[in-house]
């Protein structure tokens, strides 16, 4: 039985802070405002939301993953087939990413489970390497190395066709990519969520208190996993053409340093890595298209040299006036 | 409502676009140049992204009386990103043509794109034969894998051999070799075994282990050109080549970028391939000279002459066409024949495909440095996948 | 027997240039996923020496050790040792920082094609032993880290340096009451963990490849062998190894349609089994 003040708890980290309002305000303007980048803000709009699958799992379940790309892929795959030989509807193709990608997430939770840190890095690293081979291997279906093609998208609902300037994948990406965060952002304020939290701060207090560690641990992994299978899923169809790099380590690694960057276990972290990452590197490499990458990685050193902790606060600290804004009001 | 703002939107940009078009006739012809220039595949890169320069340098930035502006950009090798910078230099950039592409997938990804948007699109590096059928708009200026593996099949099997190995690395270009060598090789009365590799792939001890038990007359291998030297280090260090086993593949596995410092285990390899450093002739020397100075010394390799070919292609189209793009710039591409430093080649007017010569060499000591020697020649070869 | 004798010399260069790696993550327990970074320094180290100045292949490993010792030094005494209480999550970031800028500045200075070297006549080709077919090459891999190996477990086990060594890392306030500097005994440590894995990179950049991609193509291979061997001392790693190589060679050889998938394979059953790596500390 919850308590009261359990209840009013959890309806106060539920309630959306104005800050957060003013994010999303944000990204809605930047439909007609940046519409010269709506390409690169696509990409950013899909990775972002793969990084707040992984934040589901890192941040709030404490499970660390390098092969998280796995659930990436097997969405983007699922997808794409999906739409070659079902129906190339974009809205039931996001669905049938999210499925395939779901299912094998809670086939392989169960390998994960085990083991720390390490073990599980490890062990979600290789899932995610054995499949990539077997998407190179099976490539009657897959399309192997040269990528699967042919992956055309009727227009959403109907009315909506997919344009070179890349604008209807944008809004399309966009709005999926809130949708999904709305129902993350529900699921980490729910008891579920903070049950979890619970696990990742003291898996064996938790388990003395009567949470069935096992049964979240697979839930919110098979859930990240579908997330994660949407994400790809919708690269599938903006990009029309899957590659077998959406199963390549540099995804999940990529994926894990913005989230790093960004900070964990707030939802929003993977976001902001992911603009940050991404901007970061579209300046650079138009700068230095060679040697870009030195400076990516000496920033990454200085970040961490700096701290995270005390740029996270500066930032924190607006935040923070900001959030006791939205709180007040 | 989304529409609506997306087509105001779009509006705006065209009327912008239209403005600034019509003001200045002298904007300069902007050429997208996409290219893997970091990650694995980042010589593949760096040596067309030189070879562009160059050219364009030989030209004075220079066409039908207009400055041409080449934009470079890395794609890191990923289909995805290829395929949203094509997008991005064609609606931001508005470029005349976008060219380079360094690998079959991100040529495959971005050839829907050049449909949709009317760019011709210059493949300087991707070798696989689909391409060119995926996309109207597409030339190629590099090779083709078929039009060296098929010809060098029957060739090998004229010298008499009777069984060969191959290994491959397991992606779509060795898939291509394997299977129109073989083809070749057996129309001729051969016989042959094939291995594939995994791409990612440091110790090769195991294949050729196998190889060494099946004892054939000749082992054709296509690795990454990087990884070609270690390959036929362990071929020499296994013993391998003095057991009679030849070792013969497309120039791939003896890239001129890096055979020099491959040392004695590469020499007497035979392979086939269009373009040696070595070809003798003056356009060839003059190319790889000024290749040279151009870049420290380095030598040009089959992707240098790619993207020098390419921008060529380019530049003598914009001078048919005034400097006009669309159909009428891939049109006026067609057809196209000169002297290329790798000898006479042509872009076939129907498949949009280089028609070249397919030169046999063997690896020697010039001069103190390696060379591919060329010996033999077979010439005006067209793409066999495309000859029905 | 070859495949056999193959897979022996493939583990060893991976045990090798792995074994720093188990020394920093397993018993400093710091993620330093640049290790193979200083394994291509050491790699580096030798095709210059070798190919500009032609020093001969095994005077340039003495060196190949030194360069990336001395470059672990200079680095844990400005940067790591100030990340070594910091979260793994900050180390995996800060040490893929140092790999991005390995790569790139290796690049920028040395290139991007692909180094070579050559071994000097009585290294290359392969005799005849017992019916076995036996790569000189190989075979000199084999003796050089069979007694690197045998080597480190003394010191480690046997001498005042690895006790201390030992007692530093299970509980570093009261080794500094005990009066260890537990500063200077890491920073020795490091730098021998640098060190050897700059001597796995000489050794095996003939058969694994040294270009500046080095650090990223390997790091999931030495993580593969530290996750797999467990992390506490080096039997672990070694043995990790050994089976990794020969179960990877032979499997190429009998299978080589799924080559690819064996190394993954065998982590991961290795570790849904014994999650916490072949060898545990009871």
């Amino acid at each position: 039985m919850p308590s009261k003040a359990a209840v009013s708890r959890l309806s106060t980290l539920g309630r959306w802070r104005l800050a957060e309002i003013l994010f999303w305000l944000a990204a809605a303007a930047s439909v007609p405002l940046l519409t010269e980048h709506h390409l690169v803000l696509t990409e950013i709009a899909i990775i972002a939301l793969f990084a707040v699958s992984l934040d589901l799992i890192l941040g709030y379940a404490g499970i660390a993953s390098l092969g998280h790309t796995a659930f990436f892929g097997a969405g983007a795959y699922a997808a794409g087939l999906f739409a070659i030989h079902v129906t190339n509807d974009p809205l039931l193709g996001l669905v049938a990413g999210a499925a395939a990608a779901a299912v094998l997430g809670f086939a392989t939770s169960f390998l994960v489970l085990r083991g720390a840190d390490l073990t599980r890095l490890m062990v979600t690293l290789g899932v995610a390497l054995v499949l990539g081979e077997i998407a190179n291997k099976a490539g009657k279906i897959t399309g192997g190395a040269d990528g699967l093609q042919g992956v055309f998208m009727a227009p959403i609902l109907g009315r909506f066709e997919f344009d070179l300037f890349g604008h209807v994948g944008y809004v399309y990406s966009l709005v999926v990519f809130f949708v999904l965060f709305v129902v993350a952002r529900r699921i980490v304020v729910s008891p579920f969520g903070l049950s979890l939290l619970a696990i990742r701060d003291n898996p064996l207090r938790a388990r003395a208190i009567g949470i069935p560690v096992n049964t979240r641990l697979t839930a919110i992994y098979t859930i990240s996993a579908a997330i994660a299978g949407v994400a790809g899923a919708l690269l599938a169809q903006t990009a029309q053409f899957v590659s077998i790099d959406v199963l390549a380590f540099h995804r999940s690694a990529d994926a894990l340093l913005m989230l790093v960057i960004g900070g964990t276990g707030y939802l929003y972290g993977g976001i902001v890595g992911a603009v940050a990452f991404k901007v970061l590197q579209e300046i650079l490499s138009v700068w230095t298209p060679q040697y870009w990458t030195f400076w990516i990685g000496a920033i990454l050193v200085a970040i961490v040299l700096i701290g995270r902790q005390r740029i996270g606060n500066g930032v924190m600290g607006i935040w923070a006036r900001l959030l006791g804004k939205g709180g007040a009001a | 409502m989304f529409r609506r703002t997306i087509l105001r939107g779009a509006l705006a940009a065209a009327a912008l676009a239209g403005a600034s078009f019509g003001a200045a006739a002298q904007e300069p012809i902007r050429i997208g140049l996409i290219l893997p220039l970091t990650g694995p595949f980042s010589t593949t890169g760096k040596q067309i992204s030189a070879a562009a320069n160059l050219y364009v340098a030989q030209q004075n930035a220079t066409v039908a009386g207009r400055k041409v502006e080449l934009l470079i950009r890395d794609d890191t090798g990923t289909a995805d990103v290829t395929r949203r910078i094509a997008q991005e230099l064609i609606v931001n950039n508005k470029v005349t043509a976008i060219a380079g592409f360094g690998l079959t997938p991100l040529a495959l990804a971005t050839a829907p794109l050049a449909t949709q948007a009317k760019t011709p699109m210059v493949v300087m590096a991707a070798a696989t034969g689909i391409i060119t059928e995926r996309s109207p708009f597409i030339i190629r200026s590099g090779q083709v894998v078929p039009q060296i593996a098929y010809p060098f099949g029957t060739w090998v099997a004229q010298q008499g051999m009777k069984r060969v190995v191959t290994i491959v690395s397991d992606y779509g270009p060795g898939h291509d070799v394997e299977t129109f060598f073989s083809d070749a090789f057996k129309k001729a009365g051969g016989n042959v075994e094939n291995i594939r590799v995994p791409l990612a792939n440091p110790d090769f001890s195991p294949f050729l282990q196998r190889v060494a038990d099946a004892k054939p007359d000749a082992l054709l291998v296509f690795v990454p050109s990087g990884v070609g030297s270690q390959f036929m280090k362990q071929f020499v260090e296994r013993g391998l080549d003095k057991s009679g086993i030849k070792l013969i593949g497309t120039g791939d596995v003896t890239d001129d970028d890096i055979l020099n410092s491959m040392g004695d285990a590469a020499l007497g390899v035979i392979t086939a391939h269009h373009y040696s450093a070595a070809h003798n002739s003056p356009t060839n020397k003059a190319f790889v000279e000024a290749f040279g100075k151009a870049n420290g010394g380095l030598r040009p390799n089959f992707m240098a002459v790619g993207g020098y070919d390419g921008m060529h292609v380019l530049f003598e189209g914009l001078k048919k066409t005034n400097g006009e793009g669309g159909e009428k710039l891939v049109d006026a591409m067609k057809g196209l024949a000169w002297e290329s430093p790798r000898g006479p080649i042509s872009i076939d007017a129907e498949t949009r495909e280089i028609v070249q010569n397919v030169y046999i060499r063997r690896v020697e000591r010039v001069g103190g440095e390696l060379y591919n020697i060329e010996f033999a020649t077979i010439p005006n070869v067209k793409d066999p996948s495309k000859i029905k | 027997m070859t495949i056999l004798f193959d897979g022996i010399a493939y583990g060893m260069v991976l045990f090798v240039l792995a074994c720093g790696l188990s020394v920093t993550l397993g018993l400093m327990n710091f993620v330093n996923l640049a290790h193979g970074a200083f394994a291509m320094a050491g790699g580096y180290a030798t095709a210059i020496l070798m190919n500009r100045w032609g020093w001969p292949f095994v005077a340039t490993l003495p060196l190949a050790f030194l360069v990336p010792a001395l470059i672990g030094v200079l680095l844990e005494r400005t940067l790591y040792r100030r990340l070594y209480d910091a979260s793994h999550l900050d180390q995996v970031l800060f040490t893929i920082g140092l790999v991005f800028m390995a790569v790139a500045g290796t690049d920028y200075l040395m290139g991007s094609r692909p180094q070579l070297i050559r071994l000097p006549e009585w290294l290359s080709g392969r005799f005849e032993f017992l019916g076995m077919q036996i790569g000189r090459y190989r075979l000199f891999i084999v003796v050089v880290c069979g007694v690197l190996t045998v080597a480190l477990q003394l010191v480690l086990n046997r001498t005042r340096f690895g006790s201390r060594l030992r007692a530093a890392v299970d509980d570093p306030r009261v080794a500094r009451g005990l009066g260890i500097p537990v500063e200077r005994v890491f920073m020795i440590t490091f730098a021998a963990g640098s060190g050897l894995a700059g001597l796995g990179g000489a050794l095996g950049a003939e058969l694994l490849g040294l270009d500046p991609l080095f650090p990223l193509k390997f790091m999931i291979y030495f993580l593969i062998v530290v996750t797999v061997g467990g992390t506490t001392g080096l039997t672990g790693p070694f043995v990790a190894s050994l089976i990794l190589g020969i179960a990877d060679v032979a499997g190429k050889y009998f299978v080589p349609d799924l080559g690819a998938f064996i190394i993954y394979t065998v982590m991961i059953v290795v570790l849904v089994f014994r999650p916490r790596g072949l060898f545990v500390r009871s």
